[in-house]
């Protein structure tokens, strides 16, 4: 493979391994502490996905870039070598934030995916075609909450719209341009992140809709550079801390 | 020594189970997606039934010990890339074996999976279809939590999967 598309697909991996990282990590956190049993399982679940997601990519990325050591990579580097968007890096906050994050970001996975199932890029083909089955759990999950939220009394519906209007602007940051976009767009690796913003709207539009929930109004070029250009917030060294702080005890112990 | 056949070899598998649902194989889940024989060596190529499966290493590795004691060769076990796991590979009788743990098994899928695939599961207590789904997510990936308004069991479903 020539070294310049083995670098453009290292960057597109990377920032997906990422996002799914530390999503994972976060929704984790639900775990023993979820309004109800069922969801605490659903978070529980869908992070334990995630986490397999991640597992998977960086697993891509060591047979194309050669890192020697996942767990290292996953937890050794440096805050602005980690690619992951704003929206995933924020605290859980209340459930409203998580489950709404989790929404908008699961339908833009999922589509990220789906336009992969055409790539050029054979291993990344065969990664979508996995993780499909298991997205549409997801977002069958997320579709369901958020619309039964949206009408379920004064304050669901007050508590889903706040969540929206947090989450949204934060999630045009998962649709952030990569340096290598252009090229990655011209080997049909995959359709490039303008196509799957326009794509995320049209998906979260009709759920929005039928949860009597109000769109914001998109602001496309929320804070950037941003985490794909290793420019994180304040949430995010903190949580790099707390998530590596088991692997930092003992770098290189087998477990 | 016993001659190695793909078939016998299969046979053996057949007493590796999944940690997570003991009455089931990994040839009855539809994990073993190729059995080579390579001289005296085997190479087993497997895939897992959900990607974050966390019991993925230990099966490989009682697959590995499984082969090597009962015929005395050298066993490779591979994840295969190439193939990708839906609840279609499972076979009729892990179906039935399913149904006998109490799990209702997945409804064959003809197509794409549809939202409507979840609804009106058949109770593995009482076998009324006057079901509802609790939650999309149980105790492992692979299952979900239904209520039965016939008998008022709980009960999981192997849920269906692309």
């Amino acid at each position: 493979m020539e070294p310049m598309l083995r670098e453009a697909l290292a960057e597109l991996i990377t920032k997906m391994a990422d996002d799914e990282l530390i999503l994972g990590h976060r929704n984790s956190a639900w775990t023993g502490l979820g309004p109800i049993l069922e969801e605490d399982i659903a978070f529980s679940s869908m992070a334990q996905d995630k986490i397999g997601h991640a597992l998977a990519l960086y697993t891509l990325l060591r047979e194309l870039s050669g890192i020697k050591d996942m767990d290292h990579f996953a937890f050794g580097r440096q805050a602005d070598q980690f690619k992951c968007c704003h929206l995933v890096e924020y605290p859980n906050g209340e459930y409203d934030f998580s489950l709404m994050r989790h929404f908008l970001f699961d339908a833009a996975e999922t589509l990220r995916y789906e336009s992969l199932e055409d790539s050029s890029f054979e291993p990344l083909r065969q990664l979508s075609r996995k993780f499909r089955g298991e997205l549409k759990y997801h977002m069958l999950h997320g579709n369901t909450w958020v619309i039964q939220l949206g009408h379920g009394d004064e304050e669901s519906h007050a508590r889903m719209q706040g969540a929206l209007d947090a989450c949204f602007p934060l999630a045009f940051g998962i649709f952030e341009q990569g340096n290598r976009e252009a090229f990655l767009i011209d080997q049909q690796v995959y359709p490039g992140e303008r196509v799957l913003q326009e794509r995320w709207l049209e998906k979260i539009y009709p759920v929005l809709v039928k949860a009597s929930l109000n769109m914001p109004a998109p602001d496309l070029n929320p804070g950037t550079p941003g985490g794909r250009q290793g420019k994180h917030t304040v949430y995010f060294a903190p949580l790099l801390e707390e998530m590596s702080e088991v692997f930092r005890m003992d770098p290189e112990t087998a477990w | 020594m016993e001659t190695l056949t793909v078939p016998l070899l299969t046979e053996a598998l057949q007493a590796v189970m999944d940690p997570e649902i003991p009455v089931l194989s990994v040839v009855d889940l539809g994990m073993i997606t190729a059995i080579e024989i390579l001289g005296d060596q085997v190479l087993v190529k497997m895939i897992p039934t959900f990607s974050a499966c966390p019991a993925i290493n230990v099966i490989r590795n009682n697959i590995r010990i499984e082969l090597e004691k009962r015929f005395l060769v050298p066993v490779q076990v591979d994840i295969d890339p190439a193939v990708q796991w839906n609840s279609n590979r499972m076979s009729e009788a892990g179906r039935e074996k399913l149904r006998r743990f109490r799990i209702t098994p997945p409804e064959v899928m003809e197509g794409e999976w549809r939202e409507e695939m979840l609804s009106g599961i058949a109770c593995p207590f009482c076998q009324s279809h006057q079901t509802e789904n609790r939650s999309l997510f149980g105790s492992t990936l692979c299952r979900a939590l239904y209520y039965c308004k016939a008998c008022g069991n709980l009960f999981e479903h192997f849920k269906p999967l692309e």
